[in-house]
């Protein structure tokens, strides 16, 4: 294992506090238990939004509190869920008189946990599960689909409408609505090594590829030869088309993103394969990201999210955000 | 039961976890992230380390805070999910009971809670293949007088259910995102369920 690592029990310690003092007008962490804060408390009344999930998928979630996203994230080791814990304390540190909006990928270790830290609280609290992932089908019978890139796109636009002072049932409503219009898949060229493991946790030879490949290097659905860029990308963009059903000139944001080990100009290349395509269908790319924000450590690779836009969603992307990994407007 | 006991048994779960980590390691990988086991591994550490200071407390107190302590150590499925379990055992100490009948009475309080918790059966490839088999096999044999025989069954319980999470196809979990391709294998969170549990009986068995 090659990592920039001093004692691999203080991995996640070390880097939450360069973290903090790297951006230090924006947030601050605390440390065990563990959790990430804006610098400022809002000083109007507002819903606090809490996100949190296993560490490794940086900038998600902590890089994404601040004005008009998160108030809180809580990181868990590497591709572990948090504990209860980190939940209560968060909760009761961001607690803004309008109650708790915990963002939950679906996984499930990190639903038991806020669960369980949702049952210490005394705050008023309401749950958005994100399950963009349509590479795993859905059914009663599954955990369902995955929570991945999708989830900054719910973090972004529910955080606009909090700031807004709208109430906690109207930003879980527009956070599940959110959820709805997104579908997101990913393939990975190569794997990642959890620091505590030493070794990846998955091979892949030369010349393959793991198609709709989760966020934590777990397996996708299948294994495959590479193909080129524009014929993997209408596998993955036809599927979640499938799966959104767009109308004809629907508008939709359209997210390239990168896990961690594949360059932006490779990241630019895909962007432009997906929305050549999308003209095609007659989907008009109105808004785009491209870029690291969901991330499996250094594993090679990328996702692409779609997300159907209306004017809520548009108003509620378009405004202003500052926080460590997105910035605008502010 | 008392706390030398009780911290017996764990440091002879750590034990059989730790000669079979690479392993469960394996297991994981194949179907799942890979995190288990160094959550399972973090959880026992942190909880051996408890073992002066609880030593001398009622078996009611040490649960709880054996709960308590995997709860905001470990994280991740596991660490909710033997987190409730240590918690649903602390309900139901008796100190008028047999500890065969303690032990029974507590292990289904705390598979009933896991079960809860974990919205989740026997049947769905998860350690709950291993603990309700358990669990019921104590309370059919809480009357038993033979603690070695009793110790037997439920070693040779654990390891069928374990061997069954090989065929099933995973409804819960991140092995249940692969649909097909994780049937054949065993489920790591009920191979380590099942070594713990053989690392109890263990202690129970003469041979």
């Amino acid at each position: 294992m090659k990592k920039f690592v001093n004692k691999v029990d203080e991995i996640l310690s070390e880097s939450l506090t360069g973290f903090g003092n790297a951006h230090s007008d924006i947030i601050k962490v605390n440390l065990s238990p563990d959790y990430i804060s804006r610098k400022l408390k809002p000083t109007n009344d507002k819903v606090s939004l809490i996100s949190g999930g296993g560490s490794g998928h940086e900038p998600l979630h902590g890089g994404f509190v601040g004005h008009g996203m998160l108030d809180a994230a809580c990181p868990g080791q590497v591709f572990s869920a948090p504990t209860p814990d980190q939940m209560e304390a968060a909760s009761n540190e961001v607690f803004n008189g309008k109650g708790i909006l915990f963002i939950v990928k679906n996984y499930s270790g990190d639903i038991m946990n806020f669960e369980m830290g949702a049952d210490m609280i005394s705050h008023d609290n309401k749950t958005i599960i994100v399950n963009d992932d349509v590479a795993v089908e859905d059914s009663t019978f599954t955990t369902g689909r995955r929570g991945v890139a999708g989830t900054m796109i719910v973090e972004k636009t529910v955080g606009s409408l909090a700031e807004t002072g709208a109430s906690l049932g109207e930003c879980k409503v527009f956070g599940d609505h959110v959820n709805n219009m997104t579908g997101s898949m990913g393939v990975a060229f190569s794997s990642c090594t959890v620091p505590a493991a030493g070794k990846p946790t998955f091979e892949l030879s030369g010349d393959e590829m793991e198609f709709g490949v989760g966020i934590h290097g777990e397996p996708g659905r299948k294994r495959e030869k590479i193909k080129s860029a524009n014929e993997l990308t209408k596998e993955i963009i036809d599927t979640i088309l499938e799966d959104l059903k767009p109308e004809k000139n629907q508008e939709v944001l359209l997210h390239v993103n990168g896990f961690g080990g594949t360059p932006l100009m490779e990241l630019y290349l895909l962007f432009n394969s997906a929305q050549k395509l999308l003209e095609n269908c007659n989907i008009k790319v109105s808004r785009s990201i491209v870029g690291n924000y969901t991330t499996s450590l250094e594993m090679a690779g990328g996702s692409f999210t779609i997300t159907k836009l209306d004017q809520n969603i548009t108003t509620h992307w378009d405004s202003k955000v500052h926080t460590s990994a997105l910035r605008w407007k502010m | 039961m008392n706390g030398a006991k009780i911290f017996d048994s764990i440091k002879n779960i750590e034990i059989i976890i730790h000669d079979h980590k690479e392993e469960i390691e394996k297991l994981d990988q194949e179907i799942g992230d890979g995190d288990h086991i160094f959550n399972i591994l973090r959880g026992l550490e942190e909880i051996l380390k408890l073992k002066d200071i609880l030593i001398e407390e009622s078996p009611e107190f040490i649960f709880k805070q054996l709960g308590m302590k995997i709860m905001t150590t470990v994280g991740g499925s596991s660490g909710a999910l033997f987190a409730t379990l240590l918690l649903g055992m602390s309900k139901k100490y008796d100190p008028a009971h047999s500890d065969l009948n303690n032990i029974s009475q507590m292990f289904n309080e705390g598979v009933q809670s896991m079960k809860i918790r974990g919205k989740a059966d026997i049947g769905e490839k998860t350690m709950l293949d291993v603990l309700i088999p358990v669990s019921k096999s104590l309370i059919d044999n809480s009357n038993e007088t033979n603690i070695s025989k009793v110790a037997e069954k439920i070693s040779f319980v654990a390891k069928q259910g374990m061997l069954s999470t090989k065929d099933i196809i995973a409804t819960k979990g991140r092995a249940s995102f692969l649909g097909d391709r994780a049937k054949g294998h065993i489920d790591p969170g009920a191979r380590s369920s099942q070594l713990a549990i053989e690392a109890i009986a263990n202690q129970f068995i003469i041979s």
